[in-house]
């Protein structure tokens, strides 16, 4: 399973935990655990990505394993222990503005 | 007696308060939506249970809210908790995507950037919901960049009514400096295919075939500061407000200057008679009387705070031209708050009640048409909108 961690808003807004763990099929990428997270929240269509381009919003940000993904492709395999489930996707919320 | 519903859409969040008939006891629910920005709440005049809001954030984007209990609870339309990924719709509620099919997307595809180059349509938020007076389930939405979104399934997907920026001025638009805003939806109550809109920077418009086909309405504005002051359009419309009665008569704040249209829209004439100063964000008409208006003048364009420190909401009995400052019960000392463009409302009990809310978090209620004021709450955040249930 994978697990994601979501910022708060995004949590209230899911109603979902500050973790939660999703089956990805195939290939464990950024944009296959996004399909599975708005698969399963279809609130949070539209409030990480774009819901057309799917570029990433600009105020967010994608850690893991202690390192900034945000600029990686979205189709680019996420470190082998996230892919195990033994480490979380962050989804950060940027701090900006007041 | 009937009963009030005031809902607060504020930089924070949401927040709704409750009274009888005498509008001095409030009771507060909130914040719903906390830490998200609600630029607008109202309810259905068909069902006044059915509420919409929009919430947005700089984060996150848009969603939209449905409640169909009165506010106690809410979901976003489709937007549910599914169980597989096939379970649900994904959540269209808060998708707004822009027309851009082969009939019209070619219109529509840029408008005036601040530098005088053409920029892309940009969806950012909805500023304003205006559910249709006989559906609940049907309800507009003004957006950023300026658009008109329709829905007729209570907020699950929305359509754009493209004919509005691809009637031909849609390019020469161009943001005012809260963005490039449709602000301002209106039906009119006696002709659901009668439309008006309003948009900052580039003025009014009117539709009279439910939407398709558009006309801007500016003919009368003049504003000396762009470069042709009676221009078609570039007037920076703050807002328009209607009495049910008399559909055919508009009232509008402008940037500067207050306006009145007796011809729905054709022709306009200034009426800010003898206020102190006539730039302003609301106005409004009172429930029962449709040549009482109100507006609260705002020192100016550049500095957005009473006169003098005195906030004075005032009021025309004449339908402009001849106004009187009501002061009864508002501060009249060392307060610098601003009231946005759809922070006032009216209610419909007999003794007519007059709502605005302020960016110092305030929101002040007269229940007596004005003549006196008191604070429902205070302390809020920063108040973007008010809208009044009257309910039995």
């Amino acid at each position: 399973m994978i697990r994601v961690v979501l910022p708060f808003h995004l949590r209230t807004l899911a109603q979902a935990g500050e973790e939660v763990t999703l089956q990805v099929q195939g290939a464990v990428t950024r944009s296959s655990v996004l399909d599975a997270i708005e698969a399963r929240y279809p609130v949070l269509c539209g409030t990480i990505r774009d819901h057309v381009t799917h570029e990433r919003r600009p105020f967010l940000r994608f850690f893991a394993c202690g390192q900034d993904l945000s600029h990686e492709s979205p189709d680019a395999p996420l470190p082998a222990a996230v892919a195990s489930g033994a480490e979380p996707l962050l989804i950060i919320g940027a701090i900006a503005g007041g | 007696m009937g009963s009030v519903r005031v809902l607060v859409g504020t930089r924070k969040g949401a927040f709704i308060l409750t009274s009888d008939g005498n509008r001095k006891r409030w009771k507060v629910s909130g914040p719903h939506f906390a830490g998200w920005e609600i630029y607008h709440m109202k309810g259905s005049p068909a069902d006044p249970n059915r509420i919409y809001a929009s919430q947005s954030s700089g984060w996150f984007g848009q969603v939209i809210q449905r409640s169909s209990d009165g506010g106690k609870t809410w979901e976003a339309p489709g937007g549910g908790v599914t169980k597989s990924p096939q379970g649900m719709p994904q959540g269209e509620s808060n998708k707004f995507v822009y027309d851009a099919s082969a009939e019209t997307g070619h219109a529509l595809t840029t408008h005036q950037w601040y530098d005088g180059t053409q920029h892309p349509w940009e969806f950012k938020r909805v500023w304003h919901l205006e559910p249709a007076p006989n559906d609940p389930d049907t309800v507009y939405a003004g957006v950023e960049d300026a658009a008109l979104f329709r829905s007729a399934d209570g907020g699950t997907t929305w359509r754009e009514l493209s004919g509005l920026r691809g009637h031909g001025t849609g390019p020469k638009w161009q943001p005012g400096a809260g963005g490039l805003c449709l602000h301002t939806i209106i039906i009119d109550p006696n002709n659901p295919e009668r439309l008006y809109v309003a948009i900052s920077a580039a003025g009014a418009f009117r539709t009279d075939d439910g939407g398709s086909t558009w006309k801007p309405i500016n003919q009368g504005l003049r504003s000396p500061y762009i470069p042709d002051p009676n221009a078609e359009i570039g007037h920076c419309v703050h807002r328009i407000a209607l009495h049910p009665s008399r559909p055919d008569t508009l009232f509008m704040q402008k940037h500067w200057d207050v306006m009145r249209s007796d011809n729905a829209g054709d022709l306009w004439r200034e009426v800010s008679g003898n206020l102190p100063t006539d730039f302003g964000f609301p106005i409004d008409v009172h429930a029962h009387q449709p040549e009482t208006i109100y507006v609260v003048p705002i020192k100016s364009d550049s500095e957005h705070y009473p006169l003098k420190g005195r906030l004075r909401v005032y009021r025309s009995r004449t339908g402009g031209n001849d106004w009187e400052a009501l002061t009864k019960g508002l501060p009249q000392r060392n307060c610098y708050v601003n009231v946005l463009r759809d922070a006032m409302a009216v209610d419909a009990l007999d003794s007519c009640g007059i709502y605005f809310g302020t960016t110092g978090g305030q929101v002040y209620v007269s229940a007596n048409g004005g003549d006196s004021w008191s604070a429902a709450v205070e302390h809020l955040p920063p108040v973007l909108s008010v809208e009044v249930q009257t309910l039995a």
